[in-house]
């Protein structure tokens, strides 16, 4: 997908004379596999009752509507120097190109019966891609496709200040509708009730929930480019700019610890979640971001936190020792710093690649000791341990009850192993690390001991995925050998490498955005994964390196000319990039 | 001072426990291994039937392992999505299969080893294909980024592999049509092989072979060799480096369809996360018989094969530990960290170097 963006990217620096038929003809190719894709991988018929906006358009419908737009205007940019009309044209030719392609699977659909391979290639598919009127109707995605590009082709002649905000407005309303159910079920219990239902339908916007969220957000982004906000608070100096954003900070704090009791414990759940892994990262930022010890079984700390906690508090026949949840946890910590140490020493000489492998080994031998018979008398077996305490013991109706307890637990140990391993960073031992990531055989003629360091690292690391660990069993209240995948060190080394190595607003980034999304978008259980691994590649590829890297890391990848080159705001506010990197990776 | 003693205590205390470490290892398979033999609860007769069983596994970790030898020592880098591209063969070859049998084409010898060679050849070409798209889409853009960010986006396509599939084809697990002369006993001495199996590792040994002939001999498997050991002295001879590297996508990927056809027939089922678990022990394959190396990968694979498969039983079983062939990974991954202690480089590996950035 990418690489045919790209190419049109070089063609279009140069002017254009004629019509670029085989560009077009590549990108309605391109276009038309992608809607294939759509189909039969599930996600428009599977899709087709979650409605975005009530009664007007589902998602299933929407994702089609996106591939005809998005190559539409793809299309259309090409030809931007042209005559003001060929852009629509060019749209309106590249959607009937990717249109026409459906209009071929309907076809074929209905000679060849596909659904001996694919599973979704049913009567039910066609009957959406033909409004449910039959073959005879197969020339309908034509149409569709056409309309929809041409619009598309229409955004590229508006000028910038008209298509930024209609962009804008376009992604706010898809993301209101996306996530309108979960905005409406705690708004259900306050005053606001019925405005959360004249808004929202029990899955996405209904009609004038979507008027209003579509014309609110363009107005704000209208103002937004009038008045010009940021610009004018760059240009404050220092001292008044602080005393602005100060109080601004303080109530996004205010706002984050309030957060649970205003939204329910669902989105408590998700935020300790996202907190667990932030403390997982900042663990894994050490070992690998610090050090670049690549670690591919991380979360075989994790489980040694865990297992210890479980083993230390349970109630169950497989408890040890009665301890409160407190004083199980240092016990946690060090156990798995124990183990780092145990598991460091052998394959501290291993170097690069083989370590990624060894450290695999050791997460999988984890998982499949605590799973075993051998151990079952200890652990628990496929079992596990259950009956473990809650951290803090309250009555079961109290406001600290369940997730949102673990909230503000996990919420401050991530504060505090933030504040530790930002200390660390600068210290002697951090700069040590950082040296022995650039290039070891220089870092040891430097003086500074190979062997010592980098158990430190695995050993800090390892710390606070036990920390996590046990804090993990807190949330759950139970602890299983399932709860071990290899999934979980992957996903960690993601979010370190995603955030940007060693940076530490970074990993919390990576956090929020490869665990917080996933997690909010629930209902799409299997398809999450699949715009995770396209969320994965998108990032790599158009932010190698990462979302908030820090400044070394910046430095290295872009050459000085780049830096000169990339405007301010690019620089100044990476964040809101991630946003639509986020949406490319859900439309494509 | 202070430091330095420190420093010699700690080197002291590691030796001590390097030292302890191997022995207890070694000690645990020895005794294990006498101790069961002792037991005498199996016959020679089992004992081979598993060396039967850990060849062919093997033999089928060896294939999938080349793809990510091969394509580490040219890229070094860890090519996640090899497993997925391993289970996109396997299902090719599936629908092949289920084609071939409707049109009767296996129910007699002949015609099933002729079938048979339709469903690799078939698995083979999806399994180029999508190995080709991914290394267009997912590797070519960051060839010049820092190693971890291609292991990343590799991570992704692997996913992105695995959930298409399971959206295209469902989660359910879909079984090879069975071919009735490949459950018989192959007439070999001592070892009590199935045809199946006899099959596998006739296949992955000539494929093997070949491969091996073509890397070193023909002119173009001579420019991937080139392009492996420097990239840019390599173009400045005149090789072209990108299609050298695809090249080395396409050969991988070659064998690791042809692998999941294998893998099929002998295991009898597919689904979309089948390539995860032999993906990380074809890696751990590779990496036992040294990065890099084609015919360290064939060593590595049979002797992972081999550990798995004999391991668990031999040295295990005298201990008296319940249920040991649960246990196989964490004896194949004992032995591979027991491996790279005493030879960093895997059994036939030469000192990698560290990654040229």
């Amino acid at each position: 997908m990418s690489t045919a963006v790209q190419a049109s990217d070089l063609r279009s620096t140069s002017p254009t004379t004629g019509w670029p038929v085989r560009s077009l003809l590549r990108k309605g190719l391109l276009g038309g596999a992608i809607a294939i894709y759509l189909c039969l991988v599930g996600i428009v018929p599977v899709f087709a009752e979650r409605a975005l906006i009530v009664g007007v358009l589902s998602i299933g419908q929407a994702s089609l509507l996106l591939t005809y737009g998005v190559m539409g205007y793809l299309a259309g940019r090409d030809l931007s120097r042209g005559p003001r009309f060929a852009p629509v044209l060019a749209g309106a030719i590249v959607g009937a190109i990717t249109g026409a392609f459906l209009t071929g699977l309907i076809l074929l659909g209905s000679v060849v019966d596909l659904r001996a391979v694919f599973l979704n290639a049913s009567p039910a598919l066609y009957d959406l891609l033909t409004n449910g009127m039959g073959t005879s109707w197969a020339w309908l995605p034509i149409v569709v496709g056409a309309v929809t590009g041409a619009i598309g082709g229409v955004l590229v002649i508006l000028p910038a200040n008209v298509r930024g905000p209609l962009l804008i407005a376009l992604a706010s309303l898809i993301f209101f509708s996306l996530f309108g159910g979960l905005l409406r079920t705690p708004m259900l219990v306050t005053p606001l009730a019925g405005l959360a239902r004249f808004l929202f339908g029990s899955d996405g916007l209904t009609v004038p929930g979507a008027i209003i969220v579509f014309f609110g957000t363009l107005a704000i982004a209208a103002l937004d480019r009038t008045v010009k906000p940021r610009q004018k608070v760059d240009a404050m100096p220092p001292a008044r700019r602080r005393a602005l954003v100060t109080p601004l900070i303080i109530l996004l704090l205010v706002i984050v610890l309030l957060f649970p009791l205003a939204m329910g414990s669902f989105f408590a759940q998700v935020i300790a979640t996202i907190a667990l892994f932030i403390l997982l990262g900042l663990g894994l930022n050490i070992t690998l971001g610090l050090a670049g010890l690549l670690d591919l079984g991380f979360v075989a700390f994790y489980a040694v936190g865990a297992y210890t906690v479980a083993l230390l508090t349970s109630n169950s026949s497989l408890g040890l020792a009665n301890f409160g949840f407190w004083e199980a946890v240092p016990f946690a910590i060090l156990a798995a710093m124990l183990f780092a140490l145990f598991l460091g020493l052998p394959i501290l000489r291993i170097r690069g690649d083989y370590l990624a492998i060894a450290t695999l080994g050791f997460g999988e031998i984890i998982r499949i000791l605590a799973g075993s018979d051998m151990l079952k008398g200890v652990l628990g077996g496929a079992q596990g341990i259950v009956n473990i305490p809650k951290p803090i013991p309250v009555a079961p109706n109290s406001w600290l009850a369940g997730p949102v307890q673990i909230y503000y637990i996990a919420l401050a140990c991530a504060a505090i192993v933030a504040f530790v391993s930002w200390r660390l960073r600068g210290s002697r031992l951090g700069r040590s690390w950082m040296a022995i990531r650039e290039d070891e055989d220089v870092a040891e003629g430097m003086g500074i001991n190979l062997v010592q360091t980098k158990l430190l690292a695995y050993m800090l690391g390892g710390g606070f995925a036990g920390l996590a660990g046990a804090i993990s069993v807190g949330l759950v209240g139970s602890v299983f050998p399932t709860s071990i995948q290899l999934q979980l060190s992957i996903n960690v080394v993601a979010i370190v490498i995603v955030g940007g190595m060693g940076s530490i607003p970074g990993v919390i980034l990576g956090a929020v955005v490869l665990v917080g999304l996933p997690e909010m978008f629930r209902e799409f259980s299997d398809y999450r994964l699949l715009f995770y691994g396209i969320a994965l590649m998108a990032v790599m590829i158009y932010r190698p390196e990462g979302l908030l890297p820090s400044r070394v890391a910046r430095r290295e990848l872009h050459t000085a000319d780049e830096l000169l080159d990339m405007d301010e705001s690019e620089l100044l506010a990476p964040e809101e990039r991630t946003g639509s990197d986020g949406e490319e990776g859900s439309t494509a | 001072m202070n430091q330095r003693r420190l420093d010699r205590l700690t080197d002291v205390a590691i030796d001590v426990f390097m030292w302890t470490f191997r022995a207890v290892i070694i000690l645990v398979v020895v005794v294990g291994s006498a101790l069961t033999l002792l037991q005498g609860k199996y016959t020679p007769d089992d004992w081979f039937q598993l060396v039967g069983k850990g060849l062919s596994l093997g033999s089928i970790y060896a294939m999938i392992a080349l793809g990510y030898t091969m394509v580490y020592g040219i890229l070094r880098m860890i090519n996640f999505a090899h497993g997925e591209i391993f289970m996109g063969g396997a299902f090719g070859g599936y629908f092949a299969a289920v084609a071939l049998a409707q049109a009767g084409a296996l129910s007699n010898v002949v015609s099933s080893l002729i079938a048979i060679a339709i469903m690799i050849l078939v698995a083979m070409a999806v399994s180029v294909g999508l190995a080709m798209g991914v290394e267009r889409v997912a590797y070519r853009p960051l060839r010049n980024a820092p190693t971890l960010v291609p292991l990343i986006s590799a991570i992704g396509a692997s996913l992105f592999l695995q959930y298409t599939a399971r959206g295209l084809f469902g989660s359910g697990i879909y079984a090879y049509p069975s071919v009735p002369f490949l459950d018989e006993t192959a007439p070999i001495p001592l070892l009590n092989m199935r045809w199946v199996d006899v099959l596998v590792v006739a296949t992955a040994f000539t494929m093997m072979g070949g491969l091996y002939l073509f890397v070193m001999r023909s002119r173009v498997g001579t420019a991937i060799r080139a392009v492996s050991e420097d990239k840019g002295t390599a173009a400045l001879m005149g090789i072209d480096a990108n299609r050298a590297i695809v090249l080395t996508f396409v050969i991988g990927a070659a064998l690791a369809g042809a692998a999941g056809v294998l893998y099929g027939l002998t295991f009898r089922q597919v689904f979309f996360a089948m390539g995860v678990v032999p993906g990380i022990k074809a890696f751990t394959a590779a990496v036992l018989g040294g990065i890099g190396n084609v015919p360290g990968a064939l060593l590595g694979g049979l002797f992972l094969g081999l550990i798995e498969a004999i391991g668990p039983t031999l040295f295990l079983t005298g201990f008296g530990v319940p249920s040991v062939t649960q246990l196989a990974p964490v004896v194949a991954f004992t032995m591979l960290v027991l491996v790279l202690v005493f030879r960093p480089s895997g059994i036939l590996g030469e000192r990698v170097t560290r990654s040229r950035v």
